[in-house]
């Protein structure tokens, strides 16, 4: 995580490679979800902003 | 202590909860070192924790993986740190069989359950026990793997499917009665041993997970809902907790489970409740009743009053998760 928020507010989907904006106060390690192709991704990096597919939840994840 | 509050926020993917709890940190004044937790490298032979603990004055676990928090909460704790929840209050919040016990043993109501280690050992049991029956695994949330069993070739066979196609967690069979709840279950925000609030979740299912469409709306808090509570908490060591209560068909409160990195993003509307803002103020006074009790400086009061606890959902494009990782996902049998 980094308290900077992201400063470049548009990349791609890395699954469907449909433009993604982002938040301009997204924080690294956020989740968001592509509109177009509903895949949940991770903001690796808010400078440079880069986005990766979500971890798949594992089995002791939760509250 | 330093001057302001300093908390070491362990995290991993943030979800909406970890960015209002942020926020409400931002708020108050208080100072965070994010600690994102596979990024840490602990030596255990080390007289003090990694460096990005330094000036600290207490560790807000926010984790995802309830493994890795235990572990982790643990190791802090042998280096004087102060943890929120403990790792006490991980270790057996995490696994409903410890829950179970833990809770029992201090006299608190729960559903009756049963613990075995072979599938044969568990189908006599539950014979006696009586259908239908929920399975659950030892460990896990959000729902998952929860099995409602109706009658022994159902038992005989999921029983069978868990000793031969589960990890060794799964041969172990936790099994609790089925509780007749009239369709809804009641879940309790818990902050050291006094309730802070508590919402109600409806839904067709007999898992009443927001997830699965469960309709969420404000509970009013009985005083016999806030004893049984408050003594749970009690029980567990206190922390920041959610209770997930049944109402049986007697009119019986039974606790359930108890969570204990507490999902809330749901339960702001309805309860109007400041849930994060309340969290951090918790914190806060954890802080300076540690530093009291070591004879330093308390740090000032940094209670700059939250305007209003949530932040509407961002969603433009790309829009924040809220659905599949948790969403105040309690489930209930």
């Amino acid at each position: 995580m980094t308290s900077q928020p992201a400063t470049a507010t548009s990349t791609s989907c890395p699954v469907c490679d449909a433009p993604l904006h982002v938040p301009a106060n997204t924080l690294a390690h956020e989740v968001l979800v592509c509109a177009d192709c509903q895949s949940e991704l991770e903001v690796t990096s808010v400078r440079p902003l880069t986005v990766a597919l979500a971890p798949e939840v594992e089995e002791d994840w939760g509250e | 202590m330093s001057a302001r509050v300093r908390i070491a926020f362990l995290h991993g993917l943030l979800r909406p909860e970890e960015k209002l709890l942020l926020e409400a940190c931002a708020r108050r004044g208080v100072d965070v070192q994010p600690v994102h937790v596979d990024e840490l490298v602990l030596d255990l032979g080390a007289a003090a924790p990694p460096a990005v603990f330094d000036g600290c004055d207490l560790v807000l676990d926010r984790g995802l993986s309830a493994s890795k928090s235990a572990v982790l909460l643990a190791c802090l704790e042998t280096w004087g740190l102060l943890c929120v929840n403990s790792s006490h209050v991980v270790a057996v919040c995490s696994d409903k069989v410890l829950t179970n016990r833990v809770l029992a043993a201090a006299g608190i109501p729960m559903p009756r359950a049963l613990l075995a280690f072979e599938p044969a050992a568990a189908r006599g049991a539950l014979e006696a026990f009586g259908y239908p029956v929920v399975l659950k695994p030892p460990h896990g949330s959000w729902g998952r793997l929860l099995a409602k069993v109706n009658d022994a070739d159902a038992a005989e066979a999921l029983l069978e499917h868990k000793s031969v196609l589960g990890s060794h967690q799964h041969a172990i069979v936790y099994a609790q009665e089925y509780v007749e709840k009239g369709g809804y279950d009641v879940r309790v925000f818990v902050i050291g041993d006094q309730v802070l609030c508590a919402i109600v979740r409806h839904s067709p299912h007999w898992i009443t997970n927001t997830a699965r469409g469960a309709k969420t709306a404000r509970y009013e808090v009985t005083p016999e809902l806030s004893s049984l509570c408050g003594a749970a908490a009690r029980a567990l060591g206190g922390g920041l907790l959610a209770m997930d209560v049944f109402v049986d068909a007697e009119g019986r409160l039974l606790l359930n489970e108890v969570n204990h990195s507490m999902e809330f993003r749901n339960s702001i509307a309805p309860t109007g409740v400041d849930i994060p803002g309340r969290m951090v103020d918790y914190l806060i006074e954890r802080a300076a009743a540690r530093a009291a009790a070591r004879g330093a400086a308390a740090p000032p009061a940094v209670a700059t009053q939250a305007a209003a606890a949530t932040s509407a959902a961002r969603r433009t494009t790309a829009a924040p998760s809220s659905a599949t990782r948790g969403a105040d996902a309690g489930h209930a049998t």
